[in-house]
C-alpha cells in the first residue's frame, strides 16, 4: 500500500554554464516544485541537499536551506556520487515513514562549470579507490568503456548499436526546453565524434553540467490535500557493488539488478508493467545495460531493443524520452531528481509532446559511479 | 610511508599495507591472504572484514592472467594529460586474483583483445616512482 506521495517536482535549466550561484540554482528548482502546492516553506519538516560539491562551497546544506527559507528545520547533505538525489528520495521516504517528518524536500545541486574538463575528470576519478584505481588514470568514461568492451566481446554488440541510443535520446532532446543540448544527431555524427575512451566517443558520453532539481514528498493524507495529483512511491530498491579492480562481471551492473529486484518486489510489479522509464544513460552503453539489468530485455539482448526502436515513444517501453543524461547534461547531484521529475510529469499526464499515453506506472534507474551505487524507484499514479 | 612512491598520481601515502611497495621494488606483485579464513585479497589489505583480524601473510601473484576487459583512454584527467592514449585493463590470475592495471605500451593497440594472455610486472616510472603493468607473456 503506497502511503507516501511526491507532491512537487522542479528543476532548473541544465546548462554547461549557468552564470548564477548554487543557491540561486537551487531556488529555480525549489520554486517550480512548490508551484501550486498549498503549503508554505515552514510546513517543510526537513530538507536533504544532494551533491558531490564540485563548487567551492563545502557543507552546502545550510547556505541552500537558508536561501530557500527552510531554517530552522533540520537540513543535511547526501553525497552518493551520481545517485545522490535518488538516495535523497529514499531517505526522505524513510523520514516520513518513521513519522519523524510529514513533508520533506530533496534538493539536488551541482555546479561543475567552475572547473575545466580535465579538473572535473580528475575529481570524478577520485570517486574510485585513490590508491588502486585512480592512480592508474581510471576515469568515468574509461570505467564504462570497459563495460562496453566486455559487452561487445560477449554479445557482439556494435559501436553503431551504442550510437543508436544517442540518436534516440537526441531526437527527444529537442522537445525538452531544459536540456543542455537540444539537437537531433545523426548516427554518422556520433560514430565520427572524437574518441574519449574507446570504444566510447564524445557523443557516447554525457556532458558535465550546472543544474538543480527538487522533489517534495509528503505523508499520504497530506499529499492528497495539498496537491491535485499525488504520485505514489510504490517500490524502492538500492544496492552497491565493489570497485572496478575487484569486479567479476563487466557485462551488467550487478547493483542495478539487485536494486531492480527489490523495487519490483516491493511494488508487486514486473518489468512488463512499466509504462515509461528513466534510466541512467551517462554513456550509451549504460542505457543498453539498463535495459537488461531492469529486465526490459534478456541479458545480451539490450542492443536489439534499440535496434527495433522498442524504447521510442511508440515502442513497448519508452526510455529517456526527455533526452536522458546524454542530452540534458549531467549535474551530478541533481540528476536523479531530474529523472524523478520526468516520470512524475509523465504519470500526471503533463509530459506534453513526449507524453506516454495512459502512463500509470513509471520507473527511475539512477546509478552512482561506475555501477558502485544503484537506486531503482517505481512510481504509480 | 611507501605509497607516496606508488602510481602515476599518489593521493594515498600512508597505509598498513606499505610492504606491498617494498615487495614491488624487489620485483614482486603481492596479495595478502588471511591466516584465519584463507581469503585472498588483491588489492592487498591487512584487515580481514570477515574475521575482524589483521593477521595476513603476503603471497605472490603468479602465472599468466586472462584479460577480462580494457579501454584505451584518449582523454586523460589532470595528472595524465601527457600519458594519453593509455590502455587500462582488468585481468584474472590464478587463485581467483583480479588485477587492475595499465597495459604496457609495447603491446600494439591492434593486438589487444579480451581473453588475451598477460603477465603482471613491476614498472619504474619517472621521478623515482613505481607501479605495475600488464605485459605480453
Amino acid at each position: 500500500m503506497e502511503d507516501i506521495g511526491i507532491v512537487g517536482v522542479g528543476q532548473s535549466n541544465f546548462s554547461r554554464r549557468c552564470s548564477i550561484s548554487i543557491k540561486e540554482l537551487a531556488f529555480e528548482a525549489f520554486k517550480e516544485a512548490m508551484d501550486g502546492l498549498e503549503i508554505a516553506n515552514k510546513d517543510i519538516g526537513a530538507s536533504i541537499i544532494c551533491s558531490s560539491l564540485y563548487d567551492k562551497q563545502r557543507s552546502a546544506e545550510n547556505p541552500i536551506a537558508e536561501y530557500l527559507g527552510l531554517n530552522p528545520r533540520p537540513t543535511f547533505l547526501i553525497e552518493n556520487a551520481c545517485a545522490a538525489s535518488s538516495t535523497g528520495l529514499r531517505v526522505a521516504w524513510s523520514l516520513i515513514k518513521s513519522g519523524l517528518h510529514k513533508i520533506v524536500a530533496v534538493v539536488g545541486i551541482e555546479k561543475m562549470s567552475g572547473q575545466t574538463s580535465r579538473e572535473a575528470a580528475e575529481m570524478m576519478g577520485r570517486a574510485y579507490d585513490i590508491t588502486w584505481e585512480s592512480s592508474f588514470g581510471l576515469t568515468m568514461p574509461a570505467g564504462y568503456a570497459m563495460h562496453a568492451r566486455a559487452h561487445m566481446a560477449k554479445y557482439a554488440t556494435t559501436e553503431e548499436q551504442l550510437a543508436k541510443v544517442r540518436v534516440k535520446n537526441s531526437y527527444y532532446s529537442v522537445k525538452n526546453p531544459k536540456a543542455a543540448y537540444q539537437k537531433a544527431l545523426s548516427l554518422e555524427e556520433i560514430l565520427d565524434s572524437m574518441p574519449v575512451s574507446l570504444p566510447l566517443k564524445m557523443l557516447d558520453c554525457c556532458a558535465n553540467a550546472d543544474g538543480a532539481s527538487c522533489i517534495i514528498l509528503a505523508e499520504g493524507d497530506i499529499a492528497k490535500e495539498i496537491t491535485r495529483i499525488p504520485i505514489w512511491i510504490s517500490g524502492l530498491g538500492a544496492a552497491s557493488n565493489t570497485g572496478v579492480a575487484r569486479r567479476e562481471s563487466f557485462t551488467s551492473l550487478v547493483c542495478a539488478k539487485e536494486a531492480a529486484n527489490q523495487a519490483y518486489s516491493m511494488a508487486g510489479v514486473d518489468p512488463r508493467d512499466i509504462d515509461v522509464a528513466e534510466v541512467h544513460d551517462c554513456f550509451t552503453i549504460a542505457e543498453i545495460m539498463a535495459y537488461e539489468d531492469l529486465g526490459f530485455a534478456k541479458q545480451g539482448e539490450g542492443p536489439r531493443l534499440i535496434e527495433e526502436r522498442e524504447t521510442y515513444l511508440e515502442g513497448k517501453i519508452p526510455v529517456n524520452v526527455d533526452g536522458g543524461l546524454l542530452c540534458k547534461g549531467h549535474p551530478i547531484g541533481a540528476t536523479g531528481g531530474s529523472q524523478i521529475r520526468t516520470i512524475v510529469m509523465q504519470l500526471r499526464g503533463e509530459a506534453g509532446e513526449v507524453q506516454v499515453k495512459d502512463a500509470e506506472i513509471g520507473l527511475v534507474h539512477n546509478i552512482g559511479g561506475i555501477g558502485h551505487y544503484a537506486n531503482v524507484t517505481i512510481l504509480r499514479r | 610511508m611507501g605509497f607516496e612512491k606508488f602510481g602515476v598520481v599518489s593521493h594515498m601515502k600512508e597505509s598498513k599495507a606499505e610492504d606491498f611497495v617494498t615487495y614491488l621494488e624487489q620485483g614482486k606483485i603481492m596479495a595478502t591472504k588471511c591466516k584465519s579464513c584463507s581469503h585472498i585479497y588483491f588489492p592487498p589489505q591487512i584487515d580481514c572484514p570477515s574475521c575482524l583480524t589483521a593477521d595476513v601473510e603476503w603471497i605472490e601473484v603468479e602465472g599468466n592472467g586472462e584479460l577480462m576487459t580494457y579501454s584505451t583512454v584518449n582523454y586523460g584527467p589532470q595528472g595524465f594529460e601527457d600519458k594519453a592514449p593509455y590502455t587500462i585493463a582488468l585481468a584474472k590470475f590464478p587463485k581467483g586474483i583480479n588485477v587492475f592495471a595499465a597495459l604496457s605500451r609495447d603491446i600494439k593497440e591492434s593486438d589487444i583483445k579480451v581473453g588475451m594472455t598477460v603477465r603482471v610486472v613491476p614498472v619504474k616510472l619517472p621521478q623515482g616512482k613505481i607501479s605495475f603493468e600488464f605485459q605480453a607473456p
